[in-house]
């Protein structure tokens, strides 16, 4: 417990703080800019990209070490990776539009195209016998072990880059997501949104490489948007959720993995974020599966009591069991079956307002009211006391049951 | 080319001799010149002319794949066009855009999206709010005054999958009439709506033509072509017949845009201004 509870606390060592900084502000960014990704249904164009900066990497190193540098130097492997991630997005565009294929077959192709000639170029990297390779294979899933100040300044200062940009162009992203179409119509560049919206996505790619790595990325774009979803029906909330859940899947996940020697940082914040995600699932209150069905349940026992009621007061016999077991609970019906007074006013009442919205319902064209009716909302709650008033008249007087 | 010079004496409209020759640009909302749009090789629409009169409610009509819809996005240019110009209000669209509103096809989106009706609204103001600004309670005002002249204010902040198909047509009416255009542009307003709704957006139709607006419909149901619309532009592919409903909507065009597909019988049974 306590092993945990020191890395929360940023009291753990000089790395494991950078890290967990470093881990929040990459879920921060890959929330909100993933947000776009998921609302335009385009989550995988985004694997494709992430797996397409492995190629550049190897010729980062190759090229910097050739060139008699340092083949590490981060900044020249994020150029590297930025580059060909560039391409391979190029592509996917490219072969959907300019060829019959449809995009998640351009994806599939580029995805493993770029990967493989990546994988290549490493393994060629590890015969090099200059330029310090060892290690270089961890863009794959991440490697926070040896994390500088100099990754995480990367990270904060690209993660600030593309939060801002996120805030900018939260509009167009919104509309362009919602509606090409009309955002087409209003003047808005579809295409350079879009291209705005990958270029979000790979420099979130490009920035994870150290503490996610290229392979997992894609779940710290698209389950935080996701899980963000359950909690809130718009979109600007969905975007600063996403990067709080991003954020605490990084903060959880980092000192998790540092509260044991052998547990991967990348993984395991991928994995928390996934298990905020099952706890929305279930347990969010607009969107979660346990409210839904709570909320199904309860209309459920509504409707059952309204019919019971409506039948009572037309004299018809009940035969459904959960609609006598809900009208005995409300001591409506004797456990004989015989109305009690309580039971017979309310059917009364039941009846005389289903009189009242038929009435309502042929007068009023408007939606606003006659949209409201369910069955089940009272009478009271659409019209005033006056309007009520006028539309007995044109009833009669009540009727007794 | 020689099957284009066989079909062009169908072009009726230009008998009346307003049509045929270019009228005075200042009186023309829409003007299409030359535009052919196709995916692939086949064209989906070929070499259209047509010029919507400014004040007019002009419908687009035409069977099934005929290129009503692609048309209008051409026009707007969402599609790219092979060859042709369009003009509004004798600008390029480009320049013009902030005259024109666009209610795309109901379906042509995902209802399951994260918004609100006003939101979806307020979508109809972006070029007035830009991309920084914060939205104003002018602003919002604005946008429940559009919801409510379709009758929908007291869904403001519902979401928009809660809508049903009709509701979810007023909700896109209500975003044009936002972008307060003067030129309309509806891609199938009336499709798949009941009796009422279709009235309350033919009533809005309507008033925007009374204060001197431009309403464009792609339009499928000949039978109330005459009682909505006062222009009209028949095409199949290519254009068949245009001009005022009372000289164009005649049933050797119609015969012209349906083919065989539409019986004499069908054509009997529409209110035709021309006996």
């Amino acid at each position: 417990m306590w092993q945990v509870l020191e890395p929360l606390l940023l009291q753990s060592g000089y790395n494991a703080t950078l890290v967990t900084i470093g881990a929040c502000l990459l879920g921060l960014a890959a929330g909100s800019a993933g947000t776009f990704l998921f609302l335009r249904k385009r989550a995988l164009v985004s694997d494709a990209v992430a797996h397409a900066t492995l190629p550049g990497v190897g010729l980062a190193f190759i090229v910097m070490v050739a060139l008699g540098g340092d083949g590490r130097y981060t900044m020249g492997l994020l150029v590297g990776s930025a580059i060909t991630a560039g391409i391979g997005l190029w592509l996917v565009e490219w072969t959907a539009r300019q060829t019959r294929l449809s995009e998640d077959a351009a994806i599939g192709a580029v995805l493993s195209v770029f990967f493989g000639f990546g994988v290549v170029l490493l393994t060629v990297v590890q015969t090099m016998t200059s330029g310090r390779q060892a290690g270089l294979e961890s863009v794959l899933l991440g490697s926070t072990a040896g994390m500088l100040f100099d990754d995480a300044l990367v990270i904060a200062v690209g993660g600030a880059v593309t939060v801002a940009t996120v805030f900018a162009l939260r509009r167009p992203l919104t509309i362009v997501s919602f509606d090409p179409e009309f955002a087409a119509a209003s003047g808005i560049n579809v295409r350079w949104t879009d291209l705005a919206m990958m270029a979000l996505v790979m420099a979130v790619t490009v920035i994870g490489l150290k503490i996610v790595g290229l392979i997992l990325i894609v779940a710290l774009l698209i389950i935080p948007p996701v899980t963000a979803r359950f909690w809130t029906d718009q979109t600007n909330h969905v975007v600063w959720m996403a990067g709080l859940f991003g954020a605490l899947s990084g903060y959880i996940g980092t000192a998790i993995s540092a509260s044991a020697p052998a547990l991967p940082t990348g993984p395991i914040i991928v994995l928390v974020s996934f298990a905020l995600f099952l706890a929305s699932l279930m347990f969010a209150p607009a969107r979660g599966v346990v409210a839904s069905v709570w909320r199904h349940r309860q209309f459920q026992l509504q409707v059952h009591r309204r019919q019971g009621l409506l039948a009572l007061a037309r004299g018809e016999p009940i035969f459904d069991r959960l609609t006598m077991t809900v009208l005995q609970r409300a001591d409506l019906v004797r456990p004989d079956g015989v109305a009690t007074d309580a039971g017979r006013a309310q059917a009364a009442k039941a009846l005389r307002d289903e009189k009242r919205w038929e009435v309502v319902r042929t007068l009023h064209q408007d939606l606003a009211i006659a949209g409201r009716y369910d069955g089940l909302t009272p009478i009271e709650a659409v019209l005033t006391p006056d309007e009520i008033a006028e539309v007995d008249r044109q009833i009669g007087p009540p009727v007794g049951v | 080319m020689t099957f284009l010079r066989a079909v062009a004496p169908i072009q009726l409209v230009t008998a009346d001799g307003k049509a045929a020759k270019a009228p005075d640009s200042a009186a023309i909302a829409l003007d299409v010149q030359g535009l052919t749009v196709s995916y692939g090789q086949t064209p989906a629409v070929f070499s259209i002319d047509a010029n919507v009169p400014v004040g007019s409610m002009t419908a687009i009509i035409g069977p099934n794949g005929a290129g009503k819809s692609t048309l209008l996005k051409a026009v707007l240019g969402i599609i790219p066009r092979l060859s042709g110009t369009t003009q509004v209000f004798g600008q390029p669209v480009a320049q013009a855009r902030n005259k024109i509103a666009y209610v795309p096809q109901r379906a042509s989106v995902d209802w399951d999206f994260p918004t609100r009706v006003i939101d979806v609204v307020m979508m109809g103001l972006y070029r007035d709010v830009g991309l920084l600004n914060f939205i104003g309670r002018e602003h919002r005002k604005r946008a429940l005054d559009c919801l409510r002249r379709v009758g929908m204010v007291d869904f403001a902040t519902r979401q928009v999958v809660q809508l049903s198909g009709g509701q979810q047509q007023r909700v896109f009416l209500a975003r044009a009439l936002a972008q307060d255009a003067e030129l309309y542009l509806l891609d199938e307003p009336f499709a798949g709506v009941d009796a009422a709704t279709e009235k309350a957006i033919v009533d809005v139709l309507k008033a925007l033509k009374a204060s001197g607006k431009t309403v464009v419909c792609v339009h499928h149901d000949l039978t109330t072509v005459t009682g909505y619309f006062d222009h009209v532009l028949m095409i199949n592919v290519r254009k068949i017949a245009e001009g005022p409903v009372e000289t164009a909507f005649t049933a050797e065009s119609l015969q012209a845009t349906y083919g065989g597909r539409l019986a004499t019988v069908q054509i009997d049974q529409l209110r035709l201004p021309v006996a």
